[in-house]
């Protein structure tokens, strides 16, 4: 720790503090545009400057020194800086008129204005005259890709965007070329940026340079409503912030937590707002004569009571969830399935191995997100984290680059952004590092803390294979992950799910039960014909033609593959239109919020199952969402607990790697092929099928 | 300097490739750095490739960037950041480069520049007809003694006249570059004075003769003070002979020293009226009433931004208007 006075205010700071955080530690504001706090020190937009007493008689660049840099006074004072002398106040504004000279005064037409860092610094620190007579630089607009538009002009080269993609994102393409009055900030030859986080940089631009092409000329910031809710485009669960203007998505930005994505979103994330516009569902359709015709909601409601009256009930009627489903539409589901007499129901993917026996600790990533960054060690089997959550695979990157954990991969041999160690990709590799044979058994078997972080591709062989792999893959992994120099504490089984309905799916028993059988067996009855009604909540990720004569609710959001096969369509609302729960793969439980209304007729799935059931005269026990919400936490009450993560035990971990492995050969792989067409929402994307067409390399980098 | 891009896509060829020496030359600079720091071998490695090709091609700035183990963005960076990488062809058989800094400048560089404008191309970069040669101004080369002077490859060529160095050029386009003999084209040796020595041209008169140190004094004959007396007249000649005294003539100040002394009584070279009208000029674009901008000093109220006039200083915390005007 380390004293010293800011403003004359004496503070205790540690003493790594560069002179910028002790003065905020003190609650003096230091204007900076260069400087953040998660990308490397730069010191180039000299914005920050302060005095230092007894310093140089020159103001001193506070985010580049530090506060052990200073020396004590004469007679052992400490040393002292101020934030608030004509000597700062002076420095202040001779830099931004500086920073102004080149800047167009374009603010009337570019989409920063109003959320402008440099519009709100001119405003606090700068002068209102101008001395500059002579012509202002012009610079070339720039190529980077679908998402980011560029406007160079007005780029006050603070290089955060280089630092951002070459530091977090892991990708070395844009760089400064040039120097002095000709300095430009390009990617190489203004290709694409390849990198599925290269939308924070937009955030991170302080000017009006880098801003979003999707959104650009949309809206200005004052208009938007601003909701803060939960990403579901992955099982992260990024913390976000929808703008909305009317009934329409404008704009998804990230909030910040630390837990789970500080202060980064994935492009999915941010750019899939155009998706729920497109091909949305906005009133039931039934099949007629082969077709699928508008109807309405009690011409629907009547159409299924039909099929079930027909069907007899029980297990003859089954449910599957899909990706986007929250904690409230499958418990409605359930209780409507339970209600009918049917165990039918499940919301994991086709031949998944983890069994409803199984504890909470097997299906979660028990370190949690923010604990990678404590691993001594990472073992990835089945998965590719930069495809299937952007922002764990930045926080494995982080982890690397500060104390270069050692990390090997089972699986996709892919680029991760950092290096790793490739074993194999098969069940062989894992079981010989479980045997301790190979020289990363002995990383894992030396360290106290081991991630082993199993990818959905590893626990979920699709139809055609057999549970018992995705099963002896735990087992396997659990036996790597409790290792007996694991340290007291930690828990490294780490379950990465790539849907963020799955783990709240799980949660609340969303799987088979009083003989009801898993989704594939499910699909498999259908086709044979012992299936009768089949319900699809939004699951447009297993094989329509495979569902035979079944009659196919689908209770969703987009004309995806399920609508395509549906006999009944009842439409819903997307994650921005309902109040949900969701369950992250960390297992910590979030509240999305309603930021707009679903479109046309579409409603809300509780409340869809709700009304049905009084069509079937078995109306479910609650009439609003507070009463659904008292009945979930009354049977389950972590659900109840927002934002945290009920306590979970290695012991359960132990447990499962007991289990006999009868397994001899697999191969593992990852399930996301693309990452920019994972669900039905970006499916309908419009941006998302731009990036996946260039990501594909069916369309040239430059326009 | 302008912004420099890589030359155009259809001017760059497919590939390029490190010569066997260059190659091993490449390797053992990379080698003096501690292993994973071979990306400090960057500009060397990346000038070794100019003079092997000429200039530096795309293709050569991704060859040593995979060589450095290195992302090409960031030799792109130190590529275009060094105005001595030429990022695009230049002649085939010598590229002249005229230096145009102050001394250079003053001593006929620009004329120098008319050579090359007139013999070579009008534009910088650009080739002559056969595309053997091409020129571009830069900055001090850093030999001003022997201003004005030009430097074609790793020579340079001094004390030019725009007819020696269009006898230069001449060589260099017939392709007898190698006859010229780089340095002074004047009778000069190296930087020392044109035309021979000037001073130190006496022979040294003073002889050193050898004395013995010498021997302590004997402590018997201290009062003996010898040197004392001998001090003073050499004190008095020397302010006899002191240059420099209040009340000296004019005439008496060398030419060198003081040349404007010379030519008082002769017509100015710059027009005083022209000049001040140019500078009440620009203060007028630019506002300037001749007083201090007070709004960017120290003691800057905000009392002097217009806005005090516009709402007769009833703003808040803006200093008050007169009574009566209120």
């Amino acid at each position: 720790m380390a004293n010293i006075k800011v403003d004359g205010q004496l503070v205790e700071v540690p003493d790594y503090y560069t002179l910028m955080q002790a003065a905020e530690a003190a609650g003096a504001e230091i204007p900076r545009f260069c400087y953040h706090e998660r990308l490397s020190v730069a010191g180039n937009c000299r914005m920050c400057l302060v005095e230092v007493k007894g310093g140089p008689p020159k103001p001193q660049a506070s985010c580049a020194m530090g506060v052990k840099d200073l020396r004590p006074g004469p007679n052992g004072e400490p040393p002292e800086i101020f934030t608030n002398t004509p000597m700062v106040k002076k420095a202040r504004e001779g830099v931004m008129e500086f920073l102004l000279i080149n800047h167009p005064l374009d603010c009337p037409i570019c989409d920063q204005g109003g959320e402008c860092d440099l519009q709100d610094q001119a405003m606090a620190y700068g002068v209102d005259k101008n001395r500059f007579a002579e012509n202002k630089r012009a610079v070339e607009d720039k190529y980077l890709g679908p998402l980011v538009k560029t406007s160079m002009n007005r780029c006050i080269h603070c290089t955060r965007c280089v630092r951002f993609t070459t530091e977090v994102a892991g990708i070395t393409e844009m760089g400064l070329t040039g120097r002095g009055e000709d300095a430009e900030i390009t990617s190489y030859l203004e290709r694409a940026l390849s990198s599925e986080l290269q939308g924070n940089v937009i955030d991170l631009c302080p000017v009006g340079a880098l801003t979003s092409k999707p959104y650009a000329f949309h809206a200005r910031p004052w208009e938007l409503v601003k909701t803060e809710t939960i990403d579901v485009m992955d099982a992260v669960g990024s913390n976000i912030r929808v703008d909305s203007r009317g009934r329409e998505v404008m704009r998804i930005l990230p909030r910040v937590n630390e837990a789970i994505n500080e202060e980064w979103i994935s492009d999915k994330t941010r750019f899939i707002w155009d998706g729920l516009k497109s091909q949305r569902l906005d009133r039931p359709y039934v099949r007629s004569g082969g077709k699928l015709k508008p109807a309405s909601w009690d011409e629907a409601f009547s159409a299924i009571a039909k099929a079930i009256k027909a069907s007899g009930g029980g297990n003859r009627v089954g449910a599957i969830a899909g990706d986007l489903a929250s904690v409230e539409d499958m418990y409605a589901l359930k209780a409507l399935m339970t209600s009918l007499g049917s165990g039918m129901t499940d919301s994991r993917p086709a031949m998944s191995g983890i069994d409803p026996s199984m504890p909470r600790s097997a299906y979660i990533f028990n370190p949690t997100i923010a604990g990678i960054e404590e691993a001594d060690a990472i073992l990835i089997v089945g998965a590719n984290p930069r495809k299937e959550a952007a922002l764990v695979n930045a926080r494995i990157r982080k982890a690397w680059r500060a104390k270069s954990t050692p990390i090997a991969v089972i699986g996709d041999q892919a680029d991760l952004t950092y290096d790793y160690e490739y074993l194999g990709n098969g069940f062989a590799t894992l079981a010989d590092l479980a045997t301790g044979k190979g020289a990363f058994a002995e990383v894992l078997a030396k360290a106290t803390k081991p991630l082993i972080i199993v990818g959905e591709g590893a626990v979920s062989h699709g139809a055609a294979k057999s549970k018992q792999i995705g099963r002896d893959t735990i087992a396997l992994a659990a036996r790597l992950a409790t290792g007996a120099n694991v340290a007291e504490g930690w828990n490294g089984f780490a379950l990465l799910h790539n849907a963020a309905g799955r783990v709240g799916g799980l949660d609340i028993g969303f799987v088979p039960h009083n003989g009801g059988v898993c989704s594939a067996d499910q699909i498999g009855l259908a086709g044979d014909g012992k299936l009768d009604v089949l319900f699809l909540l939004g699951a447009d990720e297993y094989d329509m033609s495979a569902m035979g004569k079944a009659f196919v609710v689908y209770v969703g959001t987009h004309g995806d593959a399920g609508a395509h096969r549906a006999d009944v369509i009842l439409p819903s609302a997307t994650y921005t239109e309902k109040s949900g729960t969701y369950v992250n793969t960390e297992g910590r439980v979030q509240m999305a919020e309603r930021a707009v209304f679903p479109p046309g007729d579409a409603k809300e799935d509780w409340a869809i199952f709700r009304a049905l059931s009084s069509v079937l005269a078995r109306p479910l026990p609650f009439n609003s969402l507070s009463q659904l919400r008292a009945a979930i936490y009354a049977e389950f009450p972590h659900l109840g607990r927002i934002d945290q993560i009920a306590a979970r035990s290695v012991d359960d971990v132990r447990k499962l790697a007991g289990a006999t492995v009868k397994t001899k050969t697999a191969t593992f792989a990852s399930p996301v092929s693309d990452f920019y067409l994972t669900n039905p929402i970006a499916r309908a994307s419009a941006t998302m099928g731009e990036c996946a067409a260039l990501q594909a390399g069916l369309r040239q980098a430059a326009e | 300097m302008s912004v420099r891009r890589l030359a155009d896509e259809a001017l760059q060829p497919a590939t390029f490739a490190f010569t066997k020496e260059n190659q091993a030359w490449a390797e053992k600079k990379m080698a003096e750095y501690p292993p994973g720091r071979q990306q400090s071998a960057v500009i060397p490695v990346l000038f070794r490739a100019q003079q092997q090709q000429g200039w530096v091609s795309r293709a050569a700035i991704e060859t040593v960037a995979r060589l450095l183990d290195m992302p090409y963005i960031r030799v792109l960076e130190v590529a275009t950041f060094y105005t001595q990488f030429l990022l695009r062809p230049v002649g085939t058989v010598a590229h002249i480069q005229v230096c145009g800094t102050t001394p250079c400048m003053l001593r006929g560089a620009e004329d120098l520049r008319h050579v090359c404008e007139r013999r070579i191309n009008h534009e910088a970069f650009e080739t002559n007809a056969d595309g053997t040669l091409s020129w571009e101004e830069v900055e001090c080369l850093g030999a001003c003694v022997n201003a004005p002077l030009v430097m074609i490859g790793s020579d340079t060529y001094e004390d030019l006249t725009p007819e020696s160095f269009e006898a230069i050029l001449e060589e260099f386009a017939a392709g007898k570059g190698s006859s010229v003999k780089p340095g002074p084209q004047i009778v000069r040796q190296f930087a020392a004075a044109e035309g021979g020595q000037t001073t130190l041209l006496e022979k040294p008169t003073a002889t050193r003769t050898y004395k013995p140190f010498p021997p302590p004094p004997a402590p018997a004959d201290a009062p003996a003070a010898a040197p004392a007396p001998a001090a003073a007249p050499a004190a008095a000649k020397v302010e006899e002979a002191a240059p420099t005294k209040p009340g000296r003539k004019r005439g008496d100040v060398p030419e060198e020293a003081a040349p404007a002394l010379k030519e008082p009584r002769l017509a100015p070279k710059a027009s005083v009226e022209k000049a001040e009208s140019e500078r009440s000029k620009a203060d007028a674009e630019a506002k300037a009433d001749g007083k201090p901008n007070k709004a960017m000093r120290d003691d800057a109220t905000g009392a002097e931004s217009p806005a005090g006039k516009i709402d007769a200083g009833k703003a808040p915390g803006k200093p008050r208007g007169k009574k009566g005007s209120v």
